[in-house]
């Protein structure tokens, strides 16, 4: 019997797999291919303060190994969630964990505050990362004193646990990390997409409406893993690893990187059970190495200088 | 409707021409309902770079023996290796996805369809003849050698044909068919699928007729099953998403 739990802040996961926003709706869209309380966590679709309709079509080109979108947020808004969403999901026998965004710091500090409430919630995922929309999103994750404040502001309303999901697109990763450590985050979880674009040659076009949008899938699992690596040595407070997980052997390598946990995106468009199989996958892993606790995976990384 | 994945296993990968085939699935017993309209997302194996799935419109659907058809164009590298599967392999679907088209008010319907739109209608022939409809095909097509089972479609309906260069059936585009200059008075819906510019002329064509139309739309798609929110579609609702919302619309709720 091995033990796959582990623990994010004060938060205990029954194992490591959780499923990334934005690519597992509220859960509901999976359920007829899988029994969502096998999983660690669910994050769910990033909310904001008030609905939004995301950007114009195409919002996305399937590209070598993974795929660009450009969704923008697309969602009907906290109290809609509040009212509306999660009445059906918080009886799922796991977490439900909320990405939160918006344009403004009072907009996210009114979501996280409103969330603060949900008892079946226990925990946000702080979105400063989303590289689709023109306010907000990315511009306080690429601005080190934006991400502090965000974060700060945030952590007086929200008192459980705060995750900050971190964007890829800066030069030292793991000077984000630290800022949003210090501001009182619990964890961080990353990488978001990576701002890319694809060019239709024929039409000398751009092909999604947006013209850039956020690379997904194994085309930036080794730049994530990396960023990772980079990002556990440089905190204390748990890695949730996300980029390009598309089997159980990838997320093993994030964990042996540094993550506690890890988030599977893309993916579940290719293979709507994968979750499931990378759970099953870390376990036979384990027993086949004798390694009696997932938590002796992570950071377990050998390196021979 | 529940949503499954299953393996079906190819019983033909039957040719129809340069572009075209037909391949037949064999799947579980007994195959969930199929409506017509609605999609597989098939994913596609020993193909480099081709990471999604592909969505395709159902064919034709024989619940007796449990086969399901599809008929796709080769159209990149993902096509071209569907094309070249041989009976015996093996071919991964999340199924059935999307909405379908509705019963009409009456009983003649008009169904349009172009080049490999004409996919999800053979399905919706077989279901309205089914409900006692009477459903008349009129297809559009570059060349009388793109024509697809028109004896099938036969079967459940009358068949006029156009073709861009007079191969087949009348010269000219298929939304000029001399047809539709004389249509009966008691159509009751017209169903079309097929490319845009030609589904757009259909449903202007329609609502100047004052006949509800169904446009079956094609879009990119990631997810297939309403989770990722990539493939949208602006109607005079909002932003809706062809994969769950669709891929069947009413033509006057696009905005397009």
């Amino acid at each position: 019997m091995v033990n796959l739990g582990v623990n994010i802040g004060n938060l205990h996961l029954k194992n490591p797999v959780t499923t990334a926003s934005g690519c597992f709706g509220y859960g509901t869209e999976y359920e007829d291919f899988i029994d969502l309380g096998k999983l660690g966590a669910i994050f769910v679709k990033g909310t904001t303060g008030s609905k939004r309709e995301g950007n114009p079509s195409p919002r996305t080109v399937e590209t070598s190994s993974g795929m660009l979108n450009s969704v923008g947020l697309q969602n009907k808004g906290v109290d809609y969630f509040i009212s509306n969403i999660y009445p059906e999901i918080q009886q799922y026998n796991t977490h439900i964990i909320v990405n939160v965004s918006g344009s403004t710091i009072k907009e996210y500090v009114m979501v996280a505050d409103k969330l603060n409430d949900l008892e079946k919630i226990p925990a946000i995922e702080l979105n400063i990362s989303c590289p689709n929309v023109k306010e907000g999103g990315m511009v306080f994750g690429t601005h080190r004193p934006s991400a502090i404040e965000v974060t700060t502001a945030i952590r007086k309303v929200y008192n459980k646990t705060l995750i900050v999901k971190l964007s890829p697109n800066v030069t030292s990763i793991s000077e984000f990390a630290k800022a949003v450590e210090g501001a009182g985050a619990d964890a961080v979880s990353l990488i978001n997409t990576l701002l890319g674009m694809a060019i239709d040659a024929e039409k000398q076009k751009p092909v999604l409406a947006t013209v850039t949008g956020g690379l997904s899938g194994p085309a930036i699992k080794p730049v994530a893993l990396r960023m990772v690596w980079e990002v556990y040595n440089s905190v204390k407070i748990p890695v949730i690893g996300i980029g390009g997980i598309m089997n159980a052997t990838d997320a093993i390598e994030f964990m042996l990187a540094g993550a506690t946990a890890v988030q599977i995106g893309t993916a579940n468009f290719i293979d709507p059970r994968v979750t499931v199989k990378v759970i099953n996958g870390i376990e036979d892993y384990l027993v086949k190495k004798d390694i009696t606790d997932v938590n002796n995976l992570v950071g377990a990384l050998k390196i021979v200088y | 409707m529940k949503k499954f994945i299953h393996d079906f296993q190819i019983i033909s990968n039957r040719r129809i021409n340069e572009d075209y085939f037909v391949l037949s699935l064999s799947g579980i017993q007994p195959l969930p309902e199929i409506r017509p309209g609605q999609f597989v997302q098939v994913r596609v194996d020993n193909s480099q770079n081709t990471f999604l799935r592909r969505p395709f419109s159902v064919y034709d659907v024989n619940y007796k023996q449990s086969i399901l058809y599809l008929l796709i164009q080769i159209v990149g590298e993902g096509t071209k290796v569907l094309s070249e599967l041989k009976s015996g392999e093996v071919l991964n679907l999340v199924y059935p996805l999307g909405n379908s088209f509705s019963l009409p008010d009456g009983k003649k319907v008009l169904i349009i369809g172009g080049g490999v739109g004409v996919a999800p209608l053979m399905l919706l022939g077989r279901w309205l003849r089914e409900q006692k409809m009477e459903p008349v095909f009129l297809f559009g097509y570059r060349n009388s050698g793109l024509l697809v089972d028109i004896d099938l479609f036969t079967g459940f309906g009358k068949v006029h044909i156009a073709t861009d260069d007079g191969s087949a059936g009348e010269k000219g585009v298929v939304t000029q068919h001399s047809f539709l200059h004389n249509v009966p008075g008691d159509i009751s819906m017209v169903y079309t699928c097929g490319p845009e510019v030609m589904m757009k002329a259909v449903a202007l064509w329609a609502e100047n007729n004052g006949i509800p139309c169904e446009v079956s739309l094609e879009t990119y798609m990631a997810c297939g099953i309403g989770a990722c929110l990539c493939c949208a579609q602006e109607t005079v609702h909002g932003i809706s998403h062809v994969c769950t919302d669709g891929p069947v619309f009413n033509s006057k709720e696009l905005v397009w």
